[in-house]
């Protein structure tokens, strides 16, 4: 059995390394490549943009990247495990324990408390629920919505449900967050502090959070963005070249 | 994981219209089920009450006769050759027809008449809620069952249900109420009324053979079917002992009515509404779950976990929804079958045999969701 405990001689280092992933859907005449051989490459520590057109591929690296849909080829190592060699009850316990997600429609359960929904990721690894609600409401008020744990998230605006799905994908303390289009579904001003709080969970020491956008306003916040473009990763901007490209992106 | 389960059924009874489609379509599945068993299983328990009302050991009939309620005349020497028989302590005469009663409003109303034998009154009623058995001896006597006392029965136009000392008629002839007994309904809903053998067939219109069936006893010690075989091989006549006049009964019903697949169709309805109900609502509420199902599965939920959760809603709502239904069929077993109309039999082992059926149709609806899970990409959750 390959293990799927992170390679703990590369901390501060690389977080994910992918080659040459291939991905297609479909079969016969209807099959569409949305991989064609990409390579991408994250480090720990990092908040890591990835942008490009809709249709680029962008939702389908990051899938693959988070282990939540398979490649057809190529390699990729998240946190020093070869997800593409684990079975696929493997990379599901790699999730659990090391994946935090924050989806664009945040995908909260509305028939459960925020403190429930919060406490869900901890009690999928096995966690006692007087352990993780403990947590989960600390992470509650972190994300400023400490007093509102018996609230359903339908009670709540947009911006209040990312933040309560913030603090789900944080709760278990994971060492990479996969955030697709966070900022997507909310205005300006909300947008830039759900940033704020991905920028500064980005900080902590080893995490990798890597964010789906086509949202120029939040390149701002990237240490690193990688450019998609037709299946493959097309281009890497960072310190220099990363401010220029912002700017470029951000006038037109 | 067991935090897990709760969080399922928070899930569950957090949306509160597909919770009570599930559990109301479950309830009415088991309702189904149940009542209709227990007052199939009532209604075949009238089909023998004969032979509980009356209590003879040995009941010995024409060589053509399969079941207890039916009757083919035999001669009165008959009664002769089977007391002749080896083994046979005493046999008597039984005479059993529907007749026909006038109330004393003028009404007509048909009866079970029952002719015990004049001598020895073998075959009696076991119990007596007033008056004496013994005067059935004297001229013009009857003894009547509680049903046919009824203000709708034997007593209408009385205003009151008969009492001992009160009249009617049977086929013009006055018949007086010396008692009043406690029976099991008859097959055909008929009520009993009872009256010497002699006294029977003056009620009875006159044909060539009057007698209906012979009630005999073995000799004490001896082996009861042992000498109902006898009696079969030496006379010609069909003898059978309780137990297998009570299975002969069974066996015409299903076999020479529609009774049982009437019922067992509803029976059978019942699981396949429940399924179709709780099946459908199930899926349905799978599938309006199913991002939220993505998103447990992509933060590491995996199958079995969710198939386990799954079955928990599921089981949950069918029990809930079993408890319903059977308490709905005892309250219509206590208020509605409480006359004995319509029948209404209550088998324990039944109760377990629906929970079961319920448990079966859960975990048939939970395996429609299940498999739709299980082939959920957890990816879907990225899909805007």
């Amino acid at each position: 059995m390959v293990s799927h405990e992170p390679n703990s001689r590369n901390l501060s280092e690389r977080a994910i390394s992918a080659r040459g992933v291939v991905k297609a859907f479909g079969s016969g005449d209807a099959r569409t490549l949305a991989l064609k051989g990409a390579d991408f490459e994250a480090l720990e520590g990092e908040l890591h943009l990835i942008v490009g057109p809709s249709g680029c591929g962008k939702t389908t690296l990051l899938s693959v990247l988070a282990g939540t849909l398979g490649c057809d080829a190529g390699q990729v190592e998240v946190l020093g495990s070869m997800l593409t060699a684990l079975s696929s009850a493997e990379v599901t316990r790699f999730r659990c324990r090391h994946i935090g997600f924050i989806f664009q429609q945040f995908n909260l359960i509305p028939t459960l408390t925020l403190l429930e929904n919060v406490s869900v990721p901890m009690l999928l690894q096995g966690a006692p629920r007087r352990e993780a609600e403990a947590r989960a409401s600390e992470r509650l008020g972190q994300v400023g919505l400490g007093g509102r744990e018996r609230q359903r998230p339908t009670q709540l605006s947009g911006g209040q449900q990312q933040r309560v799905a913030i603090a789900r994908a944080l709760v278990h303390e994971p060492r990479l967050v996969i955030c697709d289009e966070p900022t997507s579904a909310l205005d300006s001003v909300t947008g830039h502090q759900i940033m704020d709080l991905l920028s500064g969970a980005a900080r902590a020491p080893g995490r990798c959070v890597l964010i789906v956008t086509h949202d120029p306003r939040i390149y701002g916040y990237a240490d690193r963005i990688s450019e998609m473009e037709d299946g493959r990763v097309t281009a890497v901007h960072s310190g220099h070249a990363l401010g220029a490209f912002i700017q470029a992106a951000q006038r037109s | 994981m067991d935090c897990m389960f709760l969080i399922a059924l928070k899930m569950l009874l957090g949306d509160r219209p597909k919770y009570w489609m599930l559990v109301g379509g479950l309830a009415f599945s088991s309702l189904l089920m149940t009542q209709q068993y227990f007052v199939f299983q009532g209604l075949l328990s009238w089909t023998t009450s004969h032979m509980r009302n009356m209590r003879a050991s040995i009941w010995v009939v024409e060589s053509r006769v399969d079941q207890v309620n039916e009757t083919k005349a035999m001669r009165d020497t008959d009664v002769n050759r089977v007391r002749s028989v080896d083994g046979v302590d005493f046999a008597v005469p039984l005479f059993q027809g529907v007749l026909k009663a006038r109330t004393p409003d003028g009404a007509d109303k048909m009866i079970q008449m029952i002719g015990l034998h004049s001598g020895t009154l073998y075959g009696r009623p076991a119990r007596m809620l007033e008056g004496d058995i013994e005067q059935l001896r004297l001229p013009n006597s009857v003894v009547i069952d509680t049903l046919a006392a009824e203000t709708n029965r034997l007593g209408a136009g009385m205003g009151r249900p008969l009492r001992v000392g009160d009249t009617f008629e049977i086929n013009d002839r006055e018949a007086r109420v010396v008692g009043i007994c406690q029976t099991e309904r008859h097959f055909f809903g008929y009520p009993y009324v009872f009256a010497s053998y002699d006294q029977a067939l003056q009620y009875a219109p006159r044909q060539r053979k009057m007698l209906s069936m012979i009630l005999a006893e073995p000799k004490p010690g001896l082996d009861t079917a042992e000498v109902a075989r006898r009696i079969s091989a030496a006379t010609g006549l069909r003898a059978f002992t309780v137990p297998q006049f009570e299975k002969a009964t069974l066996k015409w019903v299903w076999t020479n009515t529609g009774i049982p697949i009437s019922f067992l169709t509803t029976i059978i309805l019942g699981f396949v509404v429940g399924v179709a109900i709780s099946g459908q609502t199930f899926y349905s509420f799978v599938l309006e779950n199913l991002r939220n199902l993505g998103a447990l599965k992509a933060m590491g939920a995996g199958n079995g976990l969710l198939a386990g959760m799954l079955l928990v809603q599921s089981l949950t709502v069918g029990l809930i929804g079993f408890g319903i239904g059977i308490g709905l069929t005892a309250l219509f077993g206590l208020t509605v079958a409480k006359g004995g109309q319509p029948p209404f039999k209550l088998e324990v082992p039944f109760l377990f045999q629906a929970m079961g059926g319920v448990v079966l149709i859960c975990a048939l609806a939970a395996l429609f969701g299940i498999r739709r899970v299980a082939r959920l990409e957890p990816a879907i959750v990225f899909r805007g």
